[in-house]
């Protein structure tokens, strides 16, 4: 289907400045992503899952500029925690920040040192389940990633890996553009956690394609950059076969804008999969979850459980859809989004779907939007607790449920701990 | 220790007036029942003292040991010793029980200038506690009140008064949805806080829980007033003839 010229006039604007590496199994993929999005054309307004999100920042030839982001003396997270890192500095491997690349039960290879190289394991991933993502819903900014992404890492990994991996995207260059994309395979009965952490530059766009074979376990708990202009694209395309558990969590606080795309295929039976994100924002801050569930095994689990709390005008956007399909019997799908709106000036839009075509199966979804609980509130005053105290309390309560989704408890705990951090920070 | 003159109170929102000159004194170391129908402003008594919005007090004053209650936010109220068991315990889901207590008993002790607790300091006296109220550790760790039957609310607001220490205790409507144990345990908690430097006000519909707290004054109160006070046989009088005869006499 050939495009508007409008749309191909944009496209081609988009990519001129952009180089595609050639040769190769990975140059291959890299054509064939190219050609996927010849015929999809950036996205517009009026595409159905960009209704709630103006892609303009994204489509633009140049990252717009965004300020970089004092921490003060703010440890980062995840720095107590025992991992192994692989630094990025504006999309640029950082070899003295990063650790060797070396770690027991686990393969890595940098994207950049890959198309030279014939890895097997990696060419039945990259770009594949980004493709397979494709379907229903078109999502042009995976295939241009997978088309020009500059680096990342292919990670195989066979039994349970010793650490954490843990990617720090730096942001150093105000006008950065980066394209990081990683595959990630786990073998049968292997582990494997990934940490991901950082703005990455001006404007971030990242896919991480996840493919877990039978008894395969995979944790991931990303923070997205503070940085209060950045913007971020993002895109993990995961498929699991049976009895496979997969669980991503993911923590925003600030960035002009944030979309991040979860497509998640349910292939093997008994598989679960978790995705979740607690999002806090205030002022100029566009945050948009957008996930798809496939059930396609039997007996399997999937749960979304996505907060947002919002402020000053801060804009949520939360479209989640769990597809169930035929002969997917015993589903049991969950799905919650909700928001926490802490001024009248704040947005939330949310857009859940169901669809199924099982006949036994469970699947629930909720979405709400709402205030602060003044009759707490006011329990918690009249205990002592003073008023601003007493608001982190209910905020970090709204927030619980998601927070729950991180197995680790060190983890879990740091998260929180940012979280009461900008909460104290910002009046509210 | 907590004096209440003239107290005139509206809805805020709307054109109604509830409290219609309320007085009361209540020296340290008493406890006064407040009796009354349904509707008598009992609860909106208890709230106007402990700060809630919603209402606008129109006159008069209320003072704990001299400040100025009715100035001051919610928090500071109970810094300075003020203490409301609320007839309805708010359920708030995602806060742990304990560290509901923890967050209150430390922001109060800051208030006064006190060392907060440490934790393991803070574990040891609520699990004492807590064991007198027959409050089991799994209530401790559940979210405040989330799933808590009636008396189980209950005694957690004791364990909380029991926690906090406050000199100015008032207890909405405790005894409503106890059976005959609970409201000997809450009246035991009660009693075990009973002492010189402390005071109570205790709201009730029935003169039951009096025959465990023994109150030294009663006060009746209709149409937000109080109409009546008395001695503890003012609540026998109550409970054997209802409201009615004492309506029509100020009538
Ligand atoms: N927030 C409120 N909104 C509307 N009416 C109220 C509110 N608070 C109290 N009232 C009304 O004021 C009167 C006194 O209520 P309350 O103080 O709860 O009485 P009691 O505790 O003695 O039963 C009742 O008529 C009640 O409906
Ligand atoms: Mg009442």
């Amino acid at each position: 289907m050939a495009l508007a010229q409008a749309k191909a006039d944009a496209l081609a604007a988009r990519i001129a400045g952009l180089s595609l590496p050639q040769g190769g199994w990975l140059g291959a993929a890299r054509a064939d992503a190219l050609a996927r999005l010849s015929t999809m054309g950036l996205p517009g307004k009026r595409d159905e899952y960009w209704r709630y999100t103006d892609p303009s920042s994204l489509n633009q030839p140049e990252a717009p500029h965004a300020a970089l982001f004092d921490a003060g003396d703010e440890a980062p997270i995840f720095d107590a925690i025992a991992r192994l890192k692989i630094v990025f500095t504006d999309g640029v491997f950082d070899a003295g920040a990063s650790d060797p690349l070396t770690l027991a039960g686990v393969e890595i290879i940098r994207l950049a040192d890959a198309g030279a190289t014939d890895i097997h394991w990696a060419r039945e991933i990259y770009g594949v389940l980004e493709a397979r993502g494709q379907t229903p819903v078109q999502r042009p900014f995976a295939a241009l990633n997978t088309a020009f992404a500059t680096d990342g890492v292919l990670v195989r990994v066979t039994g349970r890996a010793a650490l954490p991996i843990s990617l720090i995207y730096n942001h150093a260059s105000e006008s950065s553009d980066a394209m990081l994309h990683h595959c990630i395979k786990v073998e049968a009965g292997a582990e494997l956690t990934v940490l991901e952490n950082g703005p990455g530059a001006a404007r971030l766009t990242k896919v991480l394609e996840v493919d877990l074979a039978e008894g395969a376990t995979f944790h991931h708990i990303r923070a997205q950059g503070r940085d209060h202009q950045r913007r971020a694209c993002t895109h993990v395309f995961a498929r699991l076969a049976r009895n496979a558990l997969f669980k991503s969590f993911t923590l925003t606080a600030n960035g002009r804008l944030t979309r991040n795309d979860a497509v998640i295929e349910l292939l093997g039976d008994d598989a679960a999969a978790h995705v979740a994100g607690a999002a806090v924002g205030d002022g100029d801050f566009h945050h948009d979850d957008t996930v798809f569930i496939t059930h396609a095994g039997q007996r399997c689990e999937s749960r979304q459980v996505f907060k947002k709390v919002l402020m000053n005008g801060a804009v949520g956007v939360f479209q989640g859809k769990i597809l169930v399909k035929q002969g997917a019997q015993k589903t049991d799908g969950y799905q919650i989004s909700q928001s926490l709106l802490l001024d009248g000036d704040s947005q939330f839009l949310a857009k859940p779907e169901l669809e199924i075509y099982a006949d036994d199966v469970k699947c629930s979804h909720g979405s709400t939007s709402g205030a602060i609980d003044d009759v707490a509130l006011f329990y918690l005053q009249s205990r002592g607790v003073p008023k601003r105290a007493a608001q982190s309390l209910l905020v970090l309560a709204f927030l619980a449920e998601a927070i729950a989704e991180v197995a680790d408890e060190a983890i879990a705990e740091d998260i929180r701990s940012r979280l009461e951090g900008w909460l104290a920070r910002h009046e509210h | 220790m907590l004096e209440i003159k003239n107290l005139h109170v509206k809805l805020q929102e709307e054109d109604k007036i509830i409290l219609r000159g309320v007085d009361l004194s209540i020296k340290a170391g008493e406890v006064h029942a407040i009796m009354g129908p349904n509707g008598s402003g009992k609860s909106t008594l208890s709230y106007v003292l402990a700060g809630r919005d919603g209402y606008e007090v129109t006159d008069g004053s209320a003072t704990l040991e001299g400040a100025e209650l009715l100035e001051m936010e919610p928090e500071e109220r109970a810094a300075a010793g003020l203490f409301l068991a609320f007839q309805y315990p708010v359920e708030i889901p995602g806060v742990g029980n304990m560290t509901f207590l923890r967050t209150a008993v430390n922001a109060q002790r800051k208030a006064r200038g006190e060392e907060e607790l440490s934790a393991g300091d803070f574990l040891k006296v609520v699990r004492a506690k807590a064991k007198t109220l027959k409050i089991d550790a799994d209530m401790l760790k559940r979210p405040v009140n989330v799933g808590f039957s009636g008396g189980e609310k209950k005694r957690n607001e004791i364990l909380q008064m029991a926690m906090l220490e406050p000199k100015m205790c008032i207890l909405d409507e405790t005894d409503s949805g106890l059976d005959v144990d609970a409201m000997k345990l809450v009246a035991e908690g009660v009693n075990a806080l009973r002492d010189a430097g402390r005071s109570f006000l205790v709201i009730t519909h029935y003169q039951r829980l009096l025959d465990h707290i023994k109150p030294d004054v009663v006060h009746i109160m209709a149409a937000g007033r109080i109409i009546r006070t008395g001695g503890p046989e003012l609540a026998l009088e109550v409970e054997h003839n209802g409201y009615a005869d004492l309506l029509a006499e100020v009538k």
